[in-house]
């Protein structure tokens, strides 16, 4: 009897944790076509929402689902979406009994995106947050199966901006997620799993979504590249160059650059503005061309200290040389924003000098193994002569014996 | 009378060397067509003395620390005079003298030397070749290297899963919850001061129990002798077979530095606790067969752990292959073939074992 009582338990539990508005849904068809509670997979029935917190009305009684008084809305027209998230999620007293370090900001800073600002221009198009999020089974950002998830934001956003009907409308380019899939940015992302590199919303932003203005592109990128932008606040390009990092890299479209993109050579950045007759254009070149020795140097070091590896030398310190000279050469590329030869000099001059002892560290460990190899002819002839001594003694020893 | 012989005379006056050599003397050797195989042990010996040598001369600079032992190896290989080269001859000695044990194991295990009298001699045999193993994987985690590290949790993890003691086991040898400087300490010491002086020991025991009994002869040489009292070939240990294995002593110094000259021992670079462990970690070659029969049982053997039962098999193996002169004797005349069958089978599962952990990605 009692074993009974405790099976029946979690079924009377079950009965009353039943929710009216899927039995009622699940029968209808269409849009309003509901089979499970998909809030209960989310991060809001995780919290112990369901239907009702947004839609009101009361999800234990069947009969008095949609009752007067129980606050039922129904549906919830696109334009009352952000207000009514923002209901809970702009109220800090609410948000931090679920999570004190939740940010509560973001209807205000929607407030001040592209997106806001149209939407509340009475603009039916622009996302609103259920577009991103998700409608029922809305997921944590941190969830890889959330389309804000930092893999996924691109595809998120690609929705509505890859779609040039839509986008002809606002007078907005369609073509920003096709470049940046072709991105180093994308690259680093995608297939690295690199979470920390951009996305859209690493330079647009995300609630407050906006286009950054020509003045401030250069402020963005330096969020993550410090140095090359205070190399080129220095340089004399920061006056002729407005847009700044964009000018020469572009911005959706940001490909790997490589010791071509600076120089006179079909291609480069430089070339579209200087040629060899004018002494910038020379000193761009001279820049190419160092870079391009320390980057032979490095190669012609690496690949002796790969031959001493096989043979079995150790070579250790060598590598940590080449190391610093590697980095030497990453130091002289950012330095290339000061274009200034003069200071991209000097940073390879200090991978030079440690290539060349890489280099003759190689050196020294290869011809090392060929001494060793070749004294071994000593060690390896005195035990010979040793074994055919002994092996002469015992056929006298054993003939002296027999005799 | 020469100054040599004055020495040797004073000497004998005091300690009656000469008496105490003479069972040496008249010590002999079959010969037979199995007679090379008689090399194997001493050559074993040698391989055991090299690594005294070289290893007394790499504790001159090795420093037992976790910050500091890899360093202290780059230092042997990179600055200190022949240090590569006692280095290399130490790692491969160490191989090859495993090897040697292992054949020489096999060679008196097929010919059935272990027979009465000579149990106690197979037993203190096999008893050497476990500490052999366990020079082998102390040593391996002397240098802090990546792959030694990895491979020392991977075994140790192994013994954690004995039962009811194995996680005793696996926090000793460990010095802790996980392998750390404390186990590298304890390895160290393993290494150089409690498995010498078990070896050592235990050496002693073995080459006094092989002169006590002399040199077994196998089975169908000696019906052979039986039945043809004039085939039977001896020759004296001193010098003749002496002078012999001293050869091969020295052939195998040659092979020796022929391998550490042309290839060194690699170091690879120092562990780092905190990375994860790189792709493919094997043991080394002695603990591949072991190794690659664990991971190739199912999670589930009737309805027990599979890698439990593994190990548990291998206790079970290691003590039957210890007690094998009792168990020829419990199997009777009759089933003799089977024991040898049985030790063909362990030799070719053995190797086959290796093998197949040494292609397995």
């Amino acid at each position: 009897m009692l074993a009974c009582l405790v099976l029946l338990v979690p079924c009377v539990l079950a009965e009353s944790a039943k929710n009216a508005c899927v039995d009622c849904h699940a029968k209808l068809e269409g849009r309003l076509k509901i089979v499970v509670d998909e809030t209960a997979a989310g991060v809001h029935g995780h919290k112990g929402m369901s239907c009702t917190t947004c839609h009101g009305g009361n999800a234990e009684d069947e009969a008095r689902a949609k009752a007067p008084g129980s606050g039922f809305r129904g549906h919830i027209a696109r334009s009352q979406v952000t207000e009514l998230c923002g209901s809970c999620h702009a109220d800090g007293s609410r948000m931090k009994t679920f999570n004190p370090s939740l940010r509560t900001d973001q209807l205000s800073l929607y407030h001040t995106s592209v997106h806001g600002m149209k939407r509340a221009q009475g603009d039916e198009h622009v996302a609103v947050c259920t577009d991103c999020h998700g409608v029922h089974d809305v997921l944590p950002a941190s969830d890889t199966r959330s389309p804000v998830h930092p893999l996924n934001v691109a595809n998120t956003c690609q929705r509505c901006h890859s779609d040039s009907e839509l986008m002809k409308t606002y007078k907005l380019a369609s073509a920003q997620f096709k470049d940046y899939s072709e991105s180093v940015h994308h690259e680093a992302m995608a297939a690295r799993g690199d979470l920390s590199a951009p996305t859209c919303s690493t330079c647009h932003g995300s609630h407050g979504a906006i286009p950054p203005g020509a003045g401030s592109v250069a402020n963005v990128c330096a969020t993550c590249h410090v140095l090359q932008a205070q190399f080129f606040n220095e340089s004399v390009h920061k006056e002729a160059f407005p847009e700044g990092c964009a000018t020469c890299h572009g911005s959706h479209k940001i490909k790997h650059p490589d010791d071509d993109f600076v120089g006179l050579a079909k291609g480069a950045a430089c070339a579209e503005c200087h040629s060899a007759d004018d002494e910038s254009g020379r000193t761009a070149q001279a820049i190419h061309d160092h870079l391009r020795r320390l980057e032979g140097q490095v190669a012609d070091a690496a690949q002796l200290l790969d031959r001493a590896t096989r043979a079995g030398m150790d070579v250790a310190d060598a590598e940590l040389q080449l190391a610093q000279a590697k980095e030497s050469l990453t130091k002289a590329r950012v330095r290339v924003h000061t274009a200034s030869l003069a200071r991209v000099d000097a940073e390879l001059d200090a991978g030079i000098t440690v290539a060349a002892k890489a280099r003759s560290s190689a050196e020294e460990a290869l011809h090392e193994r060929t001494r060793r190899r070749k004294e071994l002819i000593v060690p390896l002839t005195a035990l010979l002569a040793v074994v055919v001594s002994l092996g002469a003694y015992i056929r006298e020893l054993e003939r002296n014996g027999r005799e | 009378m020469n100054a040599a012989s004055r020495v040797q005379t004073w000497i004998d006056e005091r300690l009656n060397l000469d008496e105490a050599l003479s069972p040496l003397r008249e010590k002999t050797v079959p010969v037979h067509r199995y007679s090379s195989w008689y090399f194997l042990g001493g050559l074993t010996l040698f391989l055991f003395l090299v690594q005294l040598f070289t290893g007394v001369l790499l504790l001159l600079y090795y420093h037992a620390s976790a910050g500091e032992a890899f360093e202290s190896v780059q230092n042997i290989t990179n600055r200190v005079q022949f240090g590569w080269l006692i280095r290399s001859l130490h790692s491969w000695s160490a191989n090859l003298m495993v090897f040697c044990a292992f054949a020489h194991m096999f060679s008196v295990a097929l010919a059935r030397a272990y027979r009465k009298p000579r149990e106690l001699t197979w037993i203190s045999g096999v008893i050497l070749l476990f500490l052999v193993l366990g020079f082998g994987f102390s040593g391996y985690l002397l240098p802090w290297n990546t792959r030694a590290y990895f491979a020392t949790k991977v075994g140790t993890e192994v013994a954690g899963q004995v039962p009811v003691v194995g996680r005793a086991i696996m926090i000793f040898m460990r010095g802790g919850e996980d392998v750390s400087g404390a186990t590298l300490t304890r390895f160290f010491g393993l290494h150089v001061a409690v498995l010498p002086a078990l070896a050592i020991g235990m050496l002693i025991s073995h080459l006094l129990l092989v002169q006590k009994f002399g040199t077994s002869v196998p089975v169908s040489v000696e019906k052979e002798w039986d039945e043809n009292p004039e085939r039977r070939k001896e020759m004296r240990f001193f010098p003749n077979f002496f002078l012999r294995e001293l050869i091969g002593w020295y052939i195998a110094l040659a092979v020796l530095v022929v391998l550490a000259v042309f290839f060194p021992w690699e170091l690879g670079t120092k562990a780092d606790p905190f990375s994860p462990a790189p792709p493919g970690i094997k043991p080394e070659w002695y603990f591949l067969a072991q190794f690659q029969t664990l991971k190739l049982l199912p999670a589930h053997i009737l309805h027990l752990d599979g890698e439990l039962l593994g190990i548990l098999g291998f206790g079970l193996g290691g003590a039957l292959w210890l007690g094998l002169p009792f168990i020829e004797v419990f199997a009777g005349a009759r089933r003799v073939r089977w024991v040898k069958i049985g030790i063909l089978f362990v030799l070719i599962y053995l190797a086959g074992m290796s093998v197949v952990g040494y292609v397995a990605r």
